[in-house]
């Protein structure tokens, strides 16, 4: 095997996490009573188009959490020595973006270095801006650039078309099969957008991605499309590695809250009395302590363990890792508060209705009462609280990291290039394009994912569900 | 942005208005033309007490107020001390151990005790301070405060009265005496007791008094120290055991300022330190000037002392000096400036702005405004960008007296002892990591690859390629290069790691560095780190921690490699070459040796070195132990950080002193020039604001107009 | 009602000791009295005995919880928890680590963060409310529709990138306002315009969408029905009936966060150089000073446990069917 796969802890939650929405999505699907909100929120044109981009995030996010170490190019076979560099699917994927590291900043698809240096020029030693490594190498002419970016781009946007074409003929004749039409009435439903489900969104939606993606790819292969950093990493590959870590923030805490949340907060509506004192006193005393400081302590009870065990962490990797989890695991320890205390209120209402009274009078079990009547009804609570969180969560992230209690410093993450691009705009010329690419791919998921949990909020929320 | 938004923006904006000045000036309540020189500071001080404050940012300020008896000469170069308090620079007596007078030249061995008899100028007199305020009768006001009377001053400035006091020869006895107070915990406490006679036992006295009697106020006075005597009224001696020629730098140092005792009788007082009136904090001195305004969370500011004792602006100085106009002042009454005002400013992007506007007078140079400032001429020289000269923005470099450099742990089974194999291993991790390139990408070129220990500027620094280290570096045309990375490759097979494998088990070499990493460039720098070891196929696992967790390894001697850096207290090699000295070592002593590097031959050379004075034979032992450190590769010299600051047309005198801490009395300033340049630089711009209203009328006008049609309609 | 204050405070008691007991155990993990010490005595020149006295000085030198060498009682009190925690109930927060004292840090930064946290709260439910009345009233139209696209797209931005966006155009570029900065009095409007206007800003989004769901709840409403079939004019009906019921969620909303303005706001106090209580936190984190650490916890607790209960107060005030009980 010339590679040795690594999981790391997050890695592992994230595909238990994946499991887990499988088997979700496989138990809605049977139960037709579930169905039928999701049916709401796949007629939303708004919420679908959000839920194809935060699709797109996943994948990426999916791809870079498959793990390995690379097998050292002449260790020998029978004990096969490994690099202490973890590297993902992902990045193997883009190893082009990674490996092509120019000296230090360069502004998005330039040619040259951003800042003058001394040359040897024809025996001379001249002060001027040094060509790039990499980008734009295949250039004999600074006057190429602009029409070779142009071929490019149009290249990209040409076979982005392409695809999606292709994409959308498979679709039309797939569903004109499924519902036994002809392709050309098929088409014509399409247009008129009266199929059922937003199909001109969907399609329009994916046929910008692609546009976009083969754009990127055209571009990546001969320049740095959203530039280079201090150490002359590219900036489109920094960014896309964040993908991951964001989604991991998002989730992960999520992960760590619903237990506390749904346990304590329907125990305490459930079972009232000293429970009820017990858990309130608890999450009262967790609410009260400002979330900065407990995170500060947590993350720096992380760095302490780290430090007295440095044989179980062999790779920084792996380090980061861990502190990336404990950040997750405090920032559910302290955002379970406010679920627990809605779904305390809301058992609170449940177990006084007569069906669970008289559940309760022939005696059956209390864990068959939460589970069969409680826990199904305060569902959508839980759900709707899931997808608002997301997006707070992966903005939190980045002011973390700026007070400097977030991810290990060493991880790529938006909050990071955030506080790297403090000092870049303070330059001048200003380097921009660190602060910019985190902004937009920070904006796209967190606008993406608030969308989609508007969609799914307006058709589970029973309130708002009538008015619209 | 709504109605209501602009509106308050609008109203705002023309109370602004309303206002004379800039309406980004954040000095509104000063008047324009007033000799104000203004400053920023990054972290708030955390002690001015002389016997406390050590870091640069604390000694800022104490170094304007306080006056130790010496000072460094602001102009003349190398380093020159002169009195600043005293008659004149001391010179040391040498006695034998029973008590005999040495000449001079005696051999260090021989002598057993190095007397100074410290004469002070009468007639200095104490900045104005409640401390020394008497009634009519001649008794001290606010010696005698119950916590009703000292309940409601919040300041200084809210005692009535104040009052002065000549400087004696005491108030600097007692200041030594203050070192050893166990409560102030002196940082140079353990290092002086091993000099100053009679020092450690007076601490141990002090201890026990403390311990024996927890709440009551320590009298310095009851306690004698041997080492430290009052002479006549003027007069003081101090002596040292054995010789220790540095100490004399010490005396130009705040830790040996003079403290009155009324000041610690007055904050000692019930209630005071509840309100942060301590000696730590509200200093008294004798110096140009005294702290007016005292708030470390928002400014600082330091008024000119009425009751100075007056010195002039010094009249010597190089030809260079006078070029530059620094002596164009010469024979001027000090201090030049009136108020200097320093504000807190944490974050970069601020402070680089107020100084672009004119608001700061001086600015360093952060490594991310630099390509905006500053460019290369093509001789390398470091020249200010034309937008910068345009502004008349000038530009000041120095070399700072102090390295930055990586250590490996001597300790450490992997890279440590003095092994051939181990040495060779680290000389090639030398080569590997490309300082060179790290100041031109982290500090753009603000600094100088290290060739040794011993940074320029000081004894036995060798310029040019003499002085290179020929381990790491060769010289190719009359210039310093670095060896070529495969010389490394050569040097790491023979560490018995060729190709970075472990001859033997085949073993991939996976080294650890020890980092604090905090900061926007942490990432950056890390994997900087990392790309250096790729070069000779090593593998580095970087791992950033807190400084409690660092101290914590150095300490126990856990780290394998480490980034470490070293400012001079004094400039003299000693201060150097003892964080490499055997018996300083971290571990087990607790000194600052942090490599535990522990060579019988340097330190042999060593313990000659430090007693000898200045010349030829100096340098020649100098030069073997920089041979031996060299060889050993105990750090990797990584580079001496170079200083570059900026200061505007309207400041003048600056000099950069990386040793003297009291150059503020020299600068001077023109206000009318400032007011002028600042009115023209801060234009307010307006469209933004206009195009923002117009926007709105915009967005809103056609939801406006159908709604009025739709009113009219149902009407 | 004064008896009910009273039970809801001494219920208060056990909170701040869970929450006490909570930050001394997970800053005594992190830290011991020897760290706080080095930190605070500096890099260079430090001894052990040196460390030592530091302890002893600062009170970290006893058993953490219990002391086993004591008698009696004194078990419990002759300990770091209790010799530093038990006089905070009487609000003597004691010494820094850095050796100023911390009630009167507070005192004189509370004011600060009252300075930007008080209009920040004002002027933001000023735009937020007529941001929200604005969209209800043009409901259905464009401006309803792209008014919620607008804010969920503010909303999507992160509050960094508002700051750091306010500083560079409208205090760099355009020279309008001072970059950062305080001063108190009348002086001080300049300072504190830019904070205020970018907190405001950066919450808009989150704001008015949310007012706006409360309003569009309201209007919904059988009496607002009623109210519209008497003739009165739609501007009237928002004005009387919709925004006047509508304030009843906000403002009881609002009452929990009051006590906490106090705290002030991290991000933007440091950014700003505003000297708050915000910052004051920031700094204590960084440098490590468990000290201060401490004190803010229990301020903080003890402010959100005010807030808890001038919410229940609020709740019976404007709905009488509420009984404190």
């Amino acid at each position: 095997m010339s590679f040795m796969p690594v999981i790391l802890w997050t890695d592992a939650l994230i595909f238990v996490l994946m499991v887990g929405v499988l088997a979700l999505v496989w138990f809605i699907r049977r139960h037709e009573h579930l169905r039928a909100p999701w049916r709401v929120v796949a007629q939303r044109p708004m919420a679908m188009g959000a839920a194809l981009v935060l699709g797109a995030f996943v994948v990426i996010g999916l791809l870079d959490s498959l793990h390995y170490r690379e097998r050292l190019a002449d260790s020998p076979a029978d004990a096969p020595q490994y690099s202490v560099e973890v590297l993902s699917v992902f990045d193997a994927l883009v190893s082009g973006l990674r490996t092509r590291q120019e000296k230090t900043y360069s502004a998005p698809l330039a040619m040259q270095l951003y800042a003058k240096e001394f040359l040897e020029r024809d025996g001379e030693t001249v002060r001027d801006y040094p060509r790039l490594q990499y980008g734009g190498a295949h250039l004999k002419h600074a006057d190429e650039h602009a029409s070779d970016i142009a071929r490019r781009t149009l290249v990209g946007l040409t076979q982005g078309l392409a695809v999606g074409l292709l994409l959308f003929g498979l679709l039309a004749a797939w569903q004109a099969r499924r519902t036994q039409t002809q392709l050309g009435a098929w088409l014509e439903v399409w247009t008129t957008g009266r199929l059922g489900w937003p199909g001109r969104t969907v399609v329009l939606v994916l046929t910008l991605m692609l546009l976009l993606a083969g754009m990127l790819i055209q571009l990546a292969s001969g320049y740095h499309v959203f530039g280079t950093d201090k150490v002359g990493q590219d900036v489109l590959y920094i960014s896309l590695k964040s993908i991951r870590t964001g989604l991991v923030i998002g989730t992960l805490t999520t992960l760590v809250t619903l237990p506390l949340a749904i346990g304590f907060g329907i125990a305490a509506g459930y079972f009232r009395g000293w429970v009820d004192d017990v858990i309130q006193y608890v999450y009262t005393v967790l609410n009260s302590i400002p979330g900065v400081l407990l995170i500060a302590a947590a993350v720096l009870i992380v760095q302490v363990y780290i430090e007295s065990h440095p044989e179980i962490f062999d790779t920084a990797a792996a380090r980061a890792d861990v502190r990336l989890l404990a950040l997750c695991l405090i920032m559910g320890v302290t955002s379970w508060t406010g679920l627990a205390r809605l779904l305390r209120g809301e058992s609170l209402k449940l177990r006084t209705l007569d069906y669970v009274e008289a559940a309760r009078a022939f005696g059956v079990s209390h864990v068959r009462i939460i589970s069969r009547h409680i826990f199904p009804n305060v569902f959508h609570l839980v759900l709707i609280a899931i997808v608002l969180d997301f997006s707070g969560l992966v903005l939190a992230e980045a002011v973390l990291s700026y007070v400097g209690v977030g991810v290990d410093p060493s991880m790529y993450s938006w909050g990071n290039m955030i506080n790297g691009a403090r000092l870049e705009l303070a330059r001048e010329p200003v380097v921009w394009w660190q602060l910019g690419a985190a902004f937009a791919f920070m904006f796209a998921l967190v606008l993406a994912a608030n969308l989609f949990a508007d969609g799914v909020r307006d058709a589970f929320d029973p309130r708002l569900g009538g008015r619209r | 942005m709504t109605r209501t938004g602009i509106l308050l923006l609008g109203l705002g904006l023309s109370l602004l208005a309303g206002c004379s000045d800039s309406w980004n000036n954040p000095y509104p309540d000063s008047p324009s033309d007033a000799s104000v020189l203004y400053s920023a500071f990054s972290e708030r001080p955390k002690h001015l007490d002389p016997a406390r404050s050590y870091s640069s940012n604390e000694v800022e300020f104490t170094g304007q107020i306080y006056e130790p008896p010496l000072q460094y000469h602001f102009l003349k170069r190398p380093y020159t001390l002169i009195p600043l308090t005293v008659e004149a620079v001391p010179t040391p007596r040498y006695l034998d151990a029973s008590g005999n007078v040495l000449p001079a030249d005696a051999p260090a061995s021989a002598i057993a005790e190095s007397v100074y008899d410290i004469r002070i100028r009468p007639g200095i007199r104490y900045q104005p301070h409640p401390a020394f305020a008497r009634d009519a009768a001649g008794r001290y006001r606010y010696h005698a405060l119950d916590a009703a009377a000292t309940a409601r001053k919040s300041r200084i400035g809210d005692f009535e009265h104040t009052g002065t006091r000549e400087l004696v020869a005491a108030d600097y006895v007692y200041q030594i005496k203050r070192l050893a107070n166990p409560r102030l915990s002196s940082p140079i406490f353990g290092l002086m007791s091993e000099h100053i006679v009679g020092l450690k036992e007076l601490g141990a006295q002090l201890e026990k008094a403390v311990r024996d009697n927890p709440d009551a106020a320590l009298k310095l006075d009851d306690f004698p120290l041997a080492g430290a005597e009052v002479v006549d009224r003027h007069t003081y001696r101090i002596r040292i055991k054995g010789k220790y020629p540095q100490f004399i730098y010490w005396l130009a140092m705040p830790f040996f300022a003079p403290v009155p005792w009324e000041a610690e009788v007055f904050y000692a007082q019930p209630g005071m330190a509840d309100r942060n009136l301590t000696l730590d904090w509200q200093p008294v001195g004798t110096g140009p000037y005294y702290l007016a305004e005292n708030d470390p969370n928002r400014r600082m500011v330091l008024k000119k002392n009425p009751h100075f004792h007056g010195e002039s602006y010094p009249v010597e100085g190089s030809d260079e000096d006078r070029e530059a106009g620094l002596l164009a002042d010469a024979g001027k009454p000090l201090p030049l400036v009136d108020e200097a005002v320093f504000s807190l400013e944490k974050e970069t992007i601020p402070y680089w702005s107020k100084f672009l506007q004119g608001y700061y007078d001086s600015s360093g140079i952060s490594s991310d405004s630099f390509d905006q400032a500053v460019q290369f001429s093509a001789g390398g020289d470091p020249q200010l960008t034309d937008s910068m000269r345009e502004k008349d923005i000038h530009l000041i470099t120095a070399v700072a007296a102090s390295l930055w450099y990586v250590g490996f742990n001597m300790l450490d089974p992997v890279v440590g002892g003095l092994g051939e194999d181990r040495r060779k291993l680290r000389q090639a991790l030398s080569i590997a990591f490309d300082y060179d390139e790290f100041i031109s990408i982290f500090l753009n070129g603000r600094g100088i690859p290290a060739q040794g220990p011993i940074p320029p500027g000081l004894f036995g620094y060798v310029e040019g390629v003499g002085g290179l280290n020929p381990y790491v570096y060769e010289a190719r045309n009359g210039r310093i290069v670095r060896r070529p990375i495969d010389a490394a490759k050569k040097l790491l097979a023979e560490a018995g790691y060729p190709n970075g494998r472990n001859a033997k088990t085949g073993e991939p070499l996976v080294l650890y560095f020890d980092t604090m990493a905090s900061g926007p460039d942490a990432k950056s720098r890390l994997d900087w780190m990392k790309k250096q070891l790729d070069k000779l196929n090593v593998q580095l696992v970087v791992r950033g921690t807190d400084y409690n967790r660092f101290q914590d390894k150095i300490r126990k001697g856990n780290a394998q490699l480490f980034e470490w850096g070293w400012n001079a207290d004094y400039p003299d090699p000693e201060n150097f070459f003892f964080l490499l000295y055997g018996p300083h070592k971290k571990v087990g002593t607790g000194g600052e040796n942090a490599a535990n590097y522990d060579n019988p031959e340097f330190n042999r050379l060593f313990e000659r070195m430090k007693d000898m004075d200045n010349g030829p034979a100096r340098q020649q032992v100098i030069d073997e132990m920089l041979e031996i450190v060299r060889r050993d590769a105990p750090w990797i010299f990584a580079y001496y950080p170079k200083s570059f600051g900026l200061r505007h047309g309207w400041v003048h005198n600056v000099k950069p002193n990386l040793m003297a801490n009291n150059t503020l009395k020299y600068r001077r300033i023109d206000p009318v020039l400032r007011e002028a340049r600042r009115d023209d630089w801060n234009k307010p711009v307006l469209w933004p604001i206009v195009l923002m209203l117009i926007t709105l009328v915009a967005v809103i006008a056609p939801a406006v107009i159908a709604w009025r049609r739709h009113e009219r309609k149902t009407a | 009602m004064f008896a009910y204050i009273l039970r809801r405070l001494l219920y208060a008691v056990p909170i701040l000791i869970g929450v006490n007991l909570l930050t001394f155990a997970l800053f005594f993990v992190v830290n011991t009295p020897d760290d706080m010490a080095r930190l605070q005595l500096g890099a260079k020149h430090v001894t052990p005995e040196a460390i030592e006295r530091w302890k002893a000085e600062h009170g970290y030198d006893k058993p953490l919880l219990l002391n086993p060498a004591a008698e009696g009682t004194a078990q419990f009190t002759d300990t770091i928890f209790f010799q530093h925690s038990a006089a905070m109930f009487a609000f003597e927060f004691g010494k820094g680590d850095d050796g100023r004292d911390i009630g009167n840090e507070i005192r004189t930064r509370m004011g600060p963060s009252l300075a930007i946290a008080l209009p920040v709260l004002v002027v933001g439910l000023m735009v937020n409310i007529s941001f929200a009345l604005l969209m209800v009233f043009f409901r259905a139209t464009y401006l309803d529709l792209w008014g919620v696209v607008l804010c969920v797209v503010l909303m999507s931005i992160s509050g960094l990138f508002y700051i750091i966006a306010g500083q560079y155009f409208i205090a760099k570029l355009w020279n309008l306002l001072p970059i950062s900065g305080f001063a108190g009095g009348i002086d001080g409007l300049r300072f504190i315009l830019l904070p205020v206007l970018v907190s405001v800003v950066a919450g808009i989004g989150s704001g008015a969408r949310w007012y706006r769901t409360i309003f569009l709840e309201e209007i919904g409403k059988d009496y607002v029905r009623t109210a519209r079939a008497k003739g009165l004019s739609e501007v009237r009906v928002l004005f009387r009936h919709v925004l006047k019921n509508g304030m009843i969620p906000i403002l009881t909303g609002v009452v929990v966060v009051l006590p906490l303005l106090f705290m002030g706001s991290l991000i933007t106090e440091s950014f700003f150089g505003i000297p708050g209580l915000g910052s004051y936190t920031i700094d204590a984190i960084q440098a490590q000073d468990f000290a201060v650490v401490r004190a803010m916890v229990f301020l903080g607790s003890f402010l959100y446990i005010i807030g808890l209960i001038l919410t229940d107060i609020s709740y019976s005030w404007v709905d009488p069917r509420v009984r404190l009980q």
